[in-house]
């Protein structure tokens, strides 16, 4: 386009103004589309018992989404093993329609021996990306539901000197199938000092063992700067140390949300006391890219490994076996099995065509919708 | 396996503001800077002014055809598929138009079946868009070559449509959006010209020809609303033009004759203006989404069914697939 041409097209904000042709309002029609549709989001809380989760998501999102909570005593804890619950909630916000649910996975890190205890999480990951690849292989795609977790807090108990194994295992086992923001819970038990040389521990033990933590993007060069800053304080602050509380405090004259000591009053909206608001902004503004991350690459790569071990296809696309479905070797012999039939259905089909094409003559009359 | 335990509650009351109206905007700018591809295929017989309005709407030369009555005015002896893109830019957003022209079609003696090009082309960027999506490696953003609009140019004889066109629109308004426009509507009075919207607009209906916005398709109440006003006043009888005329002290867009000037883009004169705002600046989004979220998955389910199945296929994979 010649500058000339350039000047002419960037000038033109005003429809009558000559020049203009109106695609400009494209945005406003995806807006309005978006608008409608409304957004779902799905996260995923892992942590030991007793880290504050279901205070923190409550303070997060401002509602309570465990309004029937019964806590288990240690003796009930020591039977359980990991379950999987998942509050769903729909939240409205200027006309914005936001499906949240939150997978809380309580029993987590209780047991004695908690050597297993990711494997019932790991099955519900996975379990979510097969159902929306099944989904979106099927014939009927108008309402896909999307319920692959996109994004995973796993909180990390502040008594510790760091990571503990176990946080290195699960970490390290889930790191390519969501995305894992660590959060140090119950920040309050420690002092900004003590806070700092934690966290510092935590990222040098995440470098260490080589663990891939959601990385927040980089500001684009046409971004204000107070974004630019935010992203950049948002960055230096991870992991995000943060206090949760659903009580309302009297302190300095107003009300606020905290936690009432005899030494003071730790507000969670503070951002000298804890990390609470660069939380929620950071889950708030990332959350698209979350989404994004989640569908281009932990799903991609989940369904590229699907198929390279043997999607099969039925006759109406694919209808992959189950998540735990028979072995490499049983899949090749199936395969063989279905290809064979695919084939001689195939070659049935032609034989009929040719039979029957040798019966019509050759004037063409198609209705023009064959490939 | 594991137990799962799900709990829903709808409408919860927030107890302060959060920010998720703020995601809007963080996707309207993921959007603006991605860049959107605008597909339009241009179909009616040859002298109807159709590479004209094409530039008209666009206020480029997006179609090189109109360059005038030069030597190479050949009509082709079979109808071609002449696909041309352009990088437009307006306010911040990028748009690669894609003018898909068919020179040939309806210019025949013998004009039989001369849509089947098209809707072979047509169903050809759907496979090569189902192509890329059964990939096992796939692409991040699947290059868009299907086409999003069809404008088919009605000849403006002031009786009725003619076979060739009631016969395109049949066959075609199911496989992709098809938009009636009546062409070179300044040959016709304002009384023959609405007489003969008229009259057309019956015998789409008596063929059962859906053109866009297609009535099920309609969303929601507003939808529908927006949409049947602007179904009653298709199909739009439009002038093309891209010379400029003074008229009154203003530049137009226009057509000089002896007894005046056809002011294009005045609302008296034609229904340009009322193309070009439902086209563009209201339903541009829709044409696309009606295209993928209709026509595509109806192309694509056919297909699941007919061939027994689709092959993953990976990069490296030379073995031709049933596709």
């Amino acid at each position: 386009m010649s500058q000339a041409e350039k000047i002419k097209q960037g000038q033109f904000t005003n429809p009558e103004t000559p020049g203009y042709v109106g695609f400009a309002n494209l945005p406003n029609q995806v807006h309005r589309k978006s608008v409608k549709k409304g957004f779902e989001f799905t996260l995923m809380v892992v942590g030991e018992s007793g880290l504050g989760k279901s205070t923190l998501i409550n303070s997060l999102f401002l509602t309570d989404l465990y309004p029937e909570r019964v806590i288990p005593g240690a003796a009930e804890k020591i039977e359980r093993t990991v379950q999987i619950e998942a509050s769903t909630v729909e939240i409205e916000e200027r006309g914005v329609k936001l499906r949240l649910t939150v997978v809380d996975t309580p029993g987590y890190g209780d047991a004695i021996n908690s050597q297993d205890c990711f494997s019932t999480i790991i099955a519900y990951i996975d379990d979510q990306f097969e159902r929306y690849l099944h989904d979106e292989s099927g014939l009927n795609r108008r309402h896909i539901v999307d319920n692959r977790v996109h994004c995973c807090f796993y909180f990390i108990s502040p008594l510790g000197h760091g990571l503990k194994p176990l946080d290195v295992q699960f970490m390290k086992a889930i790191h390519n199938k969501v995305n894992v923001v660590p959060v140090i819970a119950k920040a309050d038990t420690l002092t900004l000092r003590e806070r700092e040389r934690l966290k510092r521990r935590i990222l040098d033990e995440i470098d260490e063992h080589g663990i891939k933590i959601y990385h927040l993007p980089d500001a684009e060069s046409d971004e204000d700067e107070d974004f630019k800053e935010q992203t950049r304080i948002l960055k230096a602050s991870i992991p995000f140390a943060v206090v949760g509380s659903n009580q309302q405090i009297e302190a300095k004259g107003k009300k606020v949300r905290g936690r009432l000591y005899p030494w003071g009053v730790v507000e969670v909206e503070n951002p000298e006391h804890n990390d609470f608001l660069k939380l929620r902004t950071m889950l708030i503004t990332h959350m698209q890219d979350l989404q994004e991350v989640t569908q281009d690459l932990h799903y991609e790569n989940f369904r590229s490994e699907r198929l390279k071990r043997g999607g099969r296809l039925s006759s109406h696309g694919y209808v992959l076996s189950p998540a735990y479905g028979p072995e490499p070797e049983e899949m090749d012999k199936d395969m063989i099995l279905q290809e064979k039939e695919a084939e001689l259905r195939r070659m049935q089909e032609m034989i009929t065509k040719m039979q029957a094409q040798m019966q019509i003559k050759p004037d063409g009359a198609g209705d023009g919708q064959h490939v | 396996h594991y137990y799962c335990r799900q709990s829903e509650s709808i409408g919860s009351t927030l107890l302060g503001y959060i920010g998720i109206d703020t995601i809007i905007e963080q996707m309207r700018k993921k959007t603006m800077k991605a860049g959107f591809d605008f597909n339009i295929m241009i179909v009616g017989h040859s002298g109807l002014g159709k590479s004209t309005l094409v530039n008209t709407l666009f206020k480029s030369q997006v179609s090189r055809w109109s360059s005038g009555w030069g030597g190479e005015h050949k009509i082709p002896k079979t109808v071609e598929i002449k696909a041309v893109s352009h990088v437009i830019e307006e306010g911040g957003v990028k748009m690669k138009l894609t003018v898909i022209d068919t020179p040939g079609f309806g210019d025949q003696i013998n004009n039989e079946n001369c849509w089947d090009p098209i809707s072979k082309y047509i169903n050809e960027q759907y496979e090569k868009f189902l192509k890329e999506e059964v990939n096992i490696a796939r692409k991040k953003r699947i290059p868009d070559t299907r086409v999003h609009c069809c404008l088919y140019f009605i000849s403006p004889t002031g009786h009725s449509l003619r076979q060739l066109d009631i016969e395109f629109m049949k066959h075609l308004s199911r496989v992709v959006n098809i938009i009636p426009v009546i062409a070179k509507s300044d040959t016709m009075t304002p009384d023959e010209k609405n007489e003969f919207k008229h009259r057309v607009r019956k015998e789409l209906e008596t063929h059962g020809i859906e053109y866009y916005p297609q009535n099920e398709f309609d969303d929601d109440m507003e939808d529908k609303n927006e949409n049947d006003k602007i179904r009653e006043a298709m199909p739009f009888a439009v002038v093309g033009s891209d010379k400029e005329f003074q008229v009154n002290g203003k530049r137009v867009l226009g057509r000089k004759t002896a007894w005046g000037v056809v002011e294009v883009e005045n609302p008296n004169h034609c229904e340009f203006a009322l193309l070009r705002d439902f086209l563009i600046r209201s339903h541009l989004q829709d044409l696309k989404e009606v295209t993928h979220n209709i026509h595509y998955e109806t192309y694509r389910a056919r297909r699941l069914n007919d061939n027994g199945g689709l092959h993953p296929i990976s990069a490296n994979n030379t073995q031709e697939s049933n596709l």
